[in-house]
Order: C-alpha cells, then structure tokens, then sequence
C-alpha cells in the first residue's frame, strides 16, 4: 500500500462498521419515524418533546445509540462520495472523514444533553 | 469514452441514486437537526420559539421531504443489507418495490397526522 | 419490415472522433454484427472492429449499441432500434483504439490483480478431483463461471468509470468462482487482493453489470459474496496489512 492510504484490512474494517452501524440505524429510525409521525399529531411543542425525554433514561440510552450508530455511519458514507464525486483520496480525505464523524457525535450528545437535563 | 444515461436507465440504479442523494441530505441537516434540539440548552422558551417557527407552510413542505428522505434512505438501505448480506436471486426486484412501498407509507402517514 | 434501410451512426476514430453515418440495407434476423461487417465490406473498409465466433461464445465482438454495451453478435437489430436509428461506439471505460475496437489490457490486468487464476495442489499424476455438483460451493461457483470475459459489464459499471483502480465485476466474479473452488490453494492471498477501496467492498449494487451481463450472470451477487468472505478474514485478521 502506498504512502498515506489506509490498510486493505482498515478499508475493509471501515465497510464492516458501515453496515454494522447500518443494521442499529435501521432499527433506531424505524423508531424514530414512528415517534415523529405520533409527536406531530397536534403540533409541536418543547413541553411536549422535553416532557418525554427530561429524565428518563430509555430515551437517553436510544437517543445515545442513535447519535454513535450515525457518527459512524454517516461520515464512512461521505468518504465514498467525496471519493467518487472528487476523485480525493488519502490521509487528507480520511482525516476530514473522521473530524466530520467527531462533531457529529458531538453535536448529538449535546442535543441530547440538552433534551435530557 | 463515457457511458451516457442510456446505460444507466434501470431500476437498481434510481434505487442508487436516491440512496445516494438523500444520505447526503440528511448528511447535511444532522448539524442543523442537533443545533435545534441543542437551543433547549438555553431553556424551553428557545425551543419553542424555533418550533413556532417550523409552523410555516414551507418549513412543514421541507419536514416533510426530510421524513420522505428518511424512509426512502431506510428501506433503501434495508434493500442493500438484504442484497449484501443474504443469498438472492430472483426476489430483488420485489425488494426494490418494498422500499419504494414503506417510503410512500411513511410519507403518507406522516402528512396524514401533520394535516 | 416496416423499414428497408437503416440509418446507422458509427463511432470514428480513437477517444476523440465523430459518429459517422451510413446506410445499411435492412435485412431479416439481422444482428447489429451484421451491420458493422456490412458497413466493413462493402462502404468502408477502413473500418476496425472485432469479432471472432459470431455465436455468442468468444466474448470479443461487445460494443455500445444505441448506449448500452451488448454482445453484437447475439443482438438482433430488431431489439435494439430506436425509430430507424442505429448507433454503435465502442465499449466505454476502456481506451479506445480506433473506431469500435478498445483496448482490453486494463480489463485483464484486472483479472490477474484479482488472482483469476486457478492454483491447485495436485499434479497430473494425482487422480481427478471429485466435486459433487450439489455442494454449496460448486453451486455458487458454477453460477458466475459461463463468463466469456467480453467487458459488457465492466463497461457499464459506473464505479469503474469513478475509481480507476477498481478491479471491476468481471474480474471479481472470476475471484469469487475460485474463492469457491475446493481445489484451490489460493483463497486467503486472493481474498486479500480482492478486499477493500479497490475491490469488491467498492460495489454500490448499482446492478448495471448484473442487468447488461449477455449471459445473465450476476456479478453483484458474487461480489456481494466476496464482501462477506472478504469481511470474515478481515475479522480473523487474515488479510494482512500489505
């Protein structure tokens, strides 16, 4: 392998936990889709959306789940498209791919912090 | 030489480019969907302030691409985890039309209660 | 038949060129190959294009026909018209040479990346292996093996066309129809070559290859086969880091 691309075993890796996180999303949106479509029935409100998730844990763990499950798989799903769209290959690309992946993580434990507190 | 669309007009290939465009999509609103929430931080009025502002008719028109995006994106991605993953082949045809059916679904419900 | 002569668009040149038009007399049960050795021998002979079996079997006479790749030999005029108009170009993804012909050495360069090649342990003094045409294995090899290497499919794959160093579905399903023969030695050494950016884990299931094959193979559920195989020994860490 030539300088600055990632180990055959590590593309391969990368592929692996894009489906493995795949398989979680799957699950957590079918749920979320179906909060969603019951939480717009009369509207939105922030007594209603924190009412549900101040405090309570089950959502906290789901929502916790849900934020690492798309962290990884959302920026693994960039990289292809950058790869493709741009032809950018290497350390750069798989080093914005994985900041992309941090501040989303970040991001979501943030908003989860805040809906929970 | 190039192919043109000609080569690329089939079934499995729209199924692509959905996947592809509505994960970069919801790729791109995630910050934007984690910053609201993240506006309850400065307690509930802020929040509810930016979900009065969600109440105009455009905003609820992009909401509801956003659930069609996620429906489409899930049962297209549940379509390619059945492809990768389990031995097919005959049935994949059948999958692409289930996507298609849960997307519709999803989205139907979701203007149904919205309405 | 409603038309008696044909309007056919024909590629000229090398990657830069134009479409040249002639005139071909419509005939029954005419192939698109018929077309081209018509236009060759009797309005120009400067033509180039290949073909060698006219059967279907040889693989060498696939071209781009009204813009989608086919073996020309075994397409009738009649399902591919558009109105009167032909068009036939060489296959795309692939350099061309002059006119319809392309270079093929990318196409099988690949093949040998992919270690297409069969390593057993035996020698002819060794009795005749015994495969069991009901094992699992033989079965899926046998599904991809009535390739005729004739680059419909790598000429109608897109992430070819995007990644220029990917081995593309011919050449993966080749690797997945020896990853399935019991006799060979080479499995852990190909399924390396075959992993990863540049091999199978780069499939999109697009499917063009799967929708284009002549043979009706479907290299996508073979390289979907690879993806798994290729992730299991990634997980034993059998791989290497090369």
């Amino acid at each position: 392998m030539s300088e600055g691309k990632l180990s055959v075993s590590s593309q391969v890796l990368l592929w692996t936990l894009q489906r493995a996180s795949a398989a979680v999303l799957a699950v957590c949106v079918v749920v979320h889709l179906i909060t969603m479509i019951y939480a717009v029935r009369n509207g939105l409100s922030a007594a209603e959306i924190l009412g549900r998730t101040r405090g309570n844990f089950v959502w906290f763990a789901f929502y916790a789940v849900f934020v690492l499950a798309v962290s990884v798989h959302a920026p693994i799903g960039l990289r292809s498209v950058l790869v493709e769209t741009f032809t950018w290959r290497g350390r750069g690309l798989d080093w914005t791919v994985f900041a992309i992946g941090i501040v989303l993580a970040f991001l979501g434990f943030r908003a989860l912090w805040a809906v929970f507190l | 030489m190039k192919s043109d669309f000609r080569a690329r007009n089939h079934p499995a290939y729209w199924a692509f480019i959905v996947h592809r465009a509505s994960g970069v999509l919801l790729s791109l609103f995630l910050p934007v969907h984690f910053m609201a929430l993240g506006q309850a931080l400065q307690g509930a009025a802020r929040l509810d302030a930016l979900l009065r502002w969600t109440e105009q008719p455009l905003v609820k028109i992009g909401e509801t691409v956003l659930v069609m995006l996620l429906a489409a994106h899930l049962a297209g991605g549940l379509r390619l985890l059945a492809l990768e993953f389990l031995a097919w082949r005959d049935w994949q045809k059948s999958l692409l039309a289930a996507a298609a059916g849960v997307t519709l679904a999803a989205v139907m419900l979701f203007l149904l209660q919205v309405a | 038949m409603a038309v008696s002569t044909l309007r056919v668009s024909v590629w000229r040149g090398t990657e830069s060129g134009h479409l040249q038009t002639f005139e071909v007399p419509r005939l029954e049960s005419q192939t698109v190959l018929d077309v081209v050795t018509h236009i060759q021998r009797s309005l120009d002979p400067t033509l180039s294009y290949r073909f060698a079996c006219r059967v279907g079997m040889c693989g060498s006479c696939a071209m781009t026909v009204n813009g989608r790749a086919r073996w020309t030999c075994r397409t009738h005029v009649s399902e591919v018209m558009r109105g009167e108009a032909l068009e036939v170009r060489p296959l795309s993804n692939l350099p061309v040479i002059k006119d319809l012909v392309t270079d093929m050495t990318p196409f099988f360069d690949k093949w040998a990346q992919a270690r297409g090649s069969f390593q057993g342990a035996t020698t002819r003094r060794d009795d005749f292996a015994r495969v069991s045409p009901e094992t699992p294995e033989r079965r899926l090899a046998d599904a991809g093996i009535e390739c005729i290497g004739c680059g419909v499919c790598y000429s109608s794959c897109d992430v070819v066309a995007w990644n220029a160093d990917y081995l593309g579905p011919a050449a993966l399903n080749r690797a997945w129809t020896l990853v399935n023969d019991v006799r060979d030695t080479d499995r852990r050494s190909r399924l390396a070559a075959v992993a990863g950016d540049a091999g199978c884990h780069a499939c999109h299931t697009h499917m063009s290859c799967t929708e284009r094959c002549p043979k009706k193979l479907s290299p996508t559920a073979s390289i979907a086969g690879l993806k798994r195989a290729a992730m299991m020994a990634a997980l034993k860490g059998e791989l290497g880091d090369e």
